[in-house]
């Protein structure tokens, strides 16, 4: 990870205070699944919950999407578009969200 | 009201709603003050954003309407399956964050002495703007069709009231048996690229039933369109022969409309007579951006692809449909998505922290065919010196196919576009 992804990701790093802290904390490149996950990764409606996920477990199912060899609708089209280090990101985040 | 009180005002409010809040919110606001145009999905996502992120910034909200009615789902009250007050917004949720909500309309930008003029008259100072405010209709687009033939032809591209949008479904409802609709629809750039044929889906879903010997006639100024084969192959697995889609090489690009009459007509003279008329007439960006010099020739806004700073003034970030980020979409997601990059980046400079390094963007638009029957088209972007780019070998649209095999995974988009609307919509309101 270089330097500035680092700084990308820990952007909002400085600002943990309320309850809101999943939110305040989170990185700007888990915004894009907020649109459909929600804001904490805590899934609406048919769309699954990605808070609390294993972090391996997320990286392994992630690799799964980019090769084809899971079931998906689209996430199989949304998971080659990221490199490894920002899926790590990812991956961290949104373990780290009880 | 002075350019003192407005400020002071805001300050009480927002310290008010702030105590109601979260104790996050307590801190002052006195890193600077971020004015927002526009209460969309671009300006409505970015002052939340903001709110949560930067508690020590003021943050302010101008709209000229009092609560926000969605384009996205607009199509779904057109087939009977959303009501109005199902998709509108009250902005009453950022105001208990602490955002000042201005209900009024931006009517001037003095980038140099850098104030907001509203149509009240009060006068807004900033640090920061960013400029959120949508579309314009280009009214001397189509010859006859103006604000007055949209009440005869509504367009219904634009939120406002929801009066245009209820327009449309009234005439459907009142439509004769076997009658025509007609639909006229742009060339690019405009907002929503597949949402004419999300349109043209909805209104034969609905007219299956109520009028099944309707026709739907839909005139394109283009020759092919975003998820095309997708709304095709729904098109003809659902309804029938209900539907004739007529491109530019076809003659489809209408010219003039006249009301009186109920009359389309081609760029090549064709008369097509209709029943009900829907007009998609072309588009710009909003007039405050046009008139303040921050289009261009193009009538849309260029703009720093890492940062969503206008090229041509300090201090300024225009986000959403207003802009030209092309390879990205004129969409909900992309304006939501892009939004927090543009915070990051206009309010480094005032808090001390950091800009965004190298931003990803992200896309998904969802469609609905028909009943259980969704699917989308997703796009991964970056940004190079030049601009935006797509991310090589990634996004795409939902697969093709006979429906018997792919029954499950419409079924599927179709949850996942009602749960991607609630989402994004908890993003930017709640």
């Amino acid at each position: 990870m270089t330097f500035a992804q680092k700084m990308t990701t820990f952007l909002f790093a400085g600002c943990m205070a309320s309850g809101l802290a999943a939110q305040e904390n989170t990185p700007l490149l888990a915004q894009s699944c907020a649109g459909c996950h929600g804001q904490a990764g805590e899934g609406v409606g048919a769309i699954p919950t990605i808070a609390g996920y294993d972090r391996d477990a997320f990286i392994t199912v992630w690799e799964e999407f980019r090769n084809n060899e899971r079931q998906a609708t689209i996430m199989n089209r949304i998971a080659p578009g990221y490199t490894d280090d920002e899926v790590s990101i990812l991956a961290d985040y949104f373990a780290s969200i009880k | 009201m002075s350019r003192l009180t407005r400020r002071s005002f805001g300050a009480l409010i927002g310290a008010t709603s702030a105590s109601l809040a979260t104790p996050g919110l307590l801190r002052a606001q006195n890193a600077g003050r971020l004015v927002i145009i526009g209460g969309g999905f671009g300006g409505a996502s970015a002052a939340r954003f903001a709110r949560i992120n930067y508690p020590e910034v003021e943050v302010t909200l101008v709209e000229p309407w009092p609560s926000f009615i969605t384009c996205p789902y607009g199509n779904l009250i057109l087939g009977g399956k959303r009501t109005l007050p199902q998709i509108t917004h009250s902005y009453d949720g950022l105001r208990a964050r602490g955002v000042d909500v201005v209900q009024d309309r931006a009517a001037d930008i003095d980038y140099t002495a850098k104030t907001v003029t509203l149509e009240s008259g009060s006068v807004l100072d900033y640090d920061k703007l960013i400029v959120s405010p949508g579309i314009g209709l280009r009214w001397d687009a189509i010859e006859g069709y103006d604000e007055s033939a949209a009440q005869i032809f509504p367009h219904a591209w634009m939120g406002g009231d929801g009066s245009q949008i209820s327009t449309l479904r009234q005439q459907l409802e009142d439509m004769p048996q076997g009658g025509v609709v007609g639909i006229s629809i742009p060339g690019n750039p405009f907002r929503c690229p597949p949402g004419p044929y999300e349109r043209i889906s909805m209104i034969a879903h609905y007219l299956k039933e109520a009028n099944p010997t309707a026709k739907i006639m839909a005139f394109d100024a283009k020759e092919g369109f975003s998820k095309q084969g997708l709304f095709e192959d729904a098109w003809g697995e659902l309804y029938g022969d209900m539907i004739e889609w007529i491109p530019a090489s076809g003659d489809g690009q209408i010219v003039r409309v006249d009301v009186e009459n109920k009359l389309f007509i081609s760029e090549f003279g064709e008369e097509h007579r209709v029943d009900v008329g829907n007009v998609i007439p072309p588009q710009y960006a909003a007039s405050i951006v046009r008139d303040t010099g921050l289009a261009d020739e193009s009538g849309w806004v260029p703009v720093d692809a890492r940062t969503f700073a206008a090229a041509s003034v300090s201090d300024v970030h225009v986000i959403g449909d207003a802009n030209i980020a092309a390879p990205l979409p004129k969409s909900g997601y992309v304006a939501n998505s892009t939004s927090k990059v543009a915070v990051a980046a206009a309010l480094a400079e005032v808090t001390g922290r950091d800009a965004p390094a190298d931003p990803v963007y992200f896309n998904t638009c969802y469609s609905h065919g028909g009943d259980d029957y969704g699917f989308s088209v997703v796009g991964v972007y970056r940004t190079t010196d030049e601009g935006f780019v797509e991310t090589p070998d990634s996004g795409g649209i939902s697969p093709r196919g006979p429906l018997s095999e792919l029954a499950d995974n419409r079924r599927l988009e179709a949850g996942y576009a009602d749960a991607w609307y609630e989402s994004i919509t908890r993003d930017m309101f709640s």
